[in-house]
């Protein structure tokens, strides 16, 4: 499998942008779709991804006693009950981050890569060593936004970045989008955050406040399958990811009422 | 320009924020991927009107040196109006003022 395992690094540049959220329903949805997938949680500093995937309790070790060669990979590995096809490799002590160099995050992405098909890396924001090693055990990567200036700055700066470190291919999510402050022309839309950064867009997902109920309970959007509008977003995400080729949702296409029309008509670019 | 800007200017109001901020990151961004200081590239913008002045008249008011980007490429765009060619012939002169001739560097 080694050679054919696809290694993709989830990063941002801004924090709290909806990286690990993301990690974590992709790992659950690729899983359900059959795929053997590994999550690993490359957020040492502050760890977060045990805890969306209701995986928190059942930590016995973690990539730090691996790489210690302290435990197996396999006694650190944490497997979703319900998606059996999942794997969690929690981050260790903060106080990896004093000595963890990129070999290590290398050697343990090579571990991993042997036995799983996906490898998830959910990255800590900013883009200093944390992002460093991260990026140096990588092949591809999903930069992740939101439609706000400072978030689409900063995902500029990692993304040029990534091309440095010949990171290939590099997609866009774009998290957090409101189709009716898009519609009244209060929020970037799609195309302005594509154009700017010139990235392809690997997909968008809605702003849902079931993402918010599906942390609380520690069970990510995408497990059982729910509908709701982020849950859509991200089994798509997972899908292109899979290589199947998914229409894109169009927000201003959201709603069909007289006042949608309206306020298509409104936004319609005159000069 | 959208409907909805039309009558927001119409009526006074301010213009939808969306292209505003479209416009900053632009700009924020240009500099960002250019890596060149507010410093550094006041500088350039000094001696790039210096040397071309050597050459022609130009406005100097309404030299423009800035920075665009597009497609993760980022360009050095100058604008200097010329006023007239120094060291040509009288007639050649008139004819560049006639066309208001800028070069882009
Ligand atoms: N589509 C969405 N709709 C609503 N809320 C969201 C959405 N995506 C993320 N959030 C919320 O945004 C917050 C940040 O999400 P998350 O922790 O995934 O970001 P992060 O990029 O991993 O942050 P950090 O940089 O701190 O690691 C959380 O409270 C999450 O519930
Ligand atoms: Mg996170």
């Amino acid at each position: 499998m080694s050679s054919h395992t696809r290694i993709i690094l989830v990063c941002s540049g801004k924090g709290g942008v909806g990286k690990t959220t993301l990690t974590a329903n992709l790992g659950i949805a690729l899983a359900s779709q059959g795929a053997k997938t590994a999550v690993l949680d490359a957020d040492f500093g502050l760890r977060n991804l045990d805890l969306l995937l209701g995986l928190e309790n059942r930590i016995v070790y973690t990539a730090q006693e691996v790489l210690e060669e302290s435990c197996r990979l396999d006694q650190a590995l944490v497997r979703h009950k319900q998606e059996s096809n999942l794997s969690l490799l929690p981050a260790g002590n903060p106080r990896m981050l004093d000595w963890l160099k990129p070999d290590d995050m290398q050697r343990i992405v090579a571990m991993l890569s042997e036995q799983f098909a996906y490898v998830l890396i959910d990255c800590p924001a900013g883009v200093e060593d944390g992002f460093k090693n991260a990026v140096s055990a990588t092949k591809e990567a999903i930069v992740v936004t939101n439609p706000e200036v400072s978030a689409v700055r900063d995902a500029d700066r990692v993304i040029g970045l990534l091309n440095t470190h010949g990171v290939k291919p590099v997609q866009l999510v774009l998290n957090r989008v409101r189709p009716k402050m898009i519609a009244s022309q209060d929020m970037l839309s799609v195309e302005d955050v594509t154009d700017i950064l010139a990235l392809p867009l690997l997909g968008l997902v809605l702003e849902d406040e079931q993402v918010i109920v599906s942390t609380n309970r520690g069970e990510p959007l995408t497990l059982n399958g729910q509908s709701s509008p982020a849950a859509r977003c991200y089994t798509n995400i997972a899908r292109r990811i899979q290589g199947e080729d998914i229409p894109l949702i169009d927000p201003s296409k959201e709603g069909s009422g007289m006042r949608d029309k309206f306020r298509r008509l409104m936004q319609t670019k005159i000069f | 320009m959208t409907l909805r800007d039309i009558i927001n200017k119409l009526l006074g109001r301010q213009v939808a924020s969306a292209s505003t901020a479209r416009e900053r990151l632009q700009l924020v961004l240009a500099h960002d991927r250019s890596d060149l200081s507010p410093d550094l590239l006041d500088k350039m913008r000094r001696e790039i009107l210096e040397v071309v002045a050597k050459y022609v008249d130009i406005d100097l008011e309404a030299g423009a040196v800035s920075l665009e980007t597009e497609d993760r490429m980022t360009a050095l765009v100058a604008n200097l109006p010329i006023k007239k060619t120094i060291n040509k012939p009288e007639s050649t002169m008139e004819e560049i003022d006639q066309k208001q001739t800028e070069i882009q560097i």
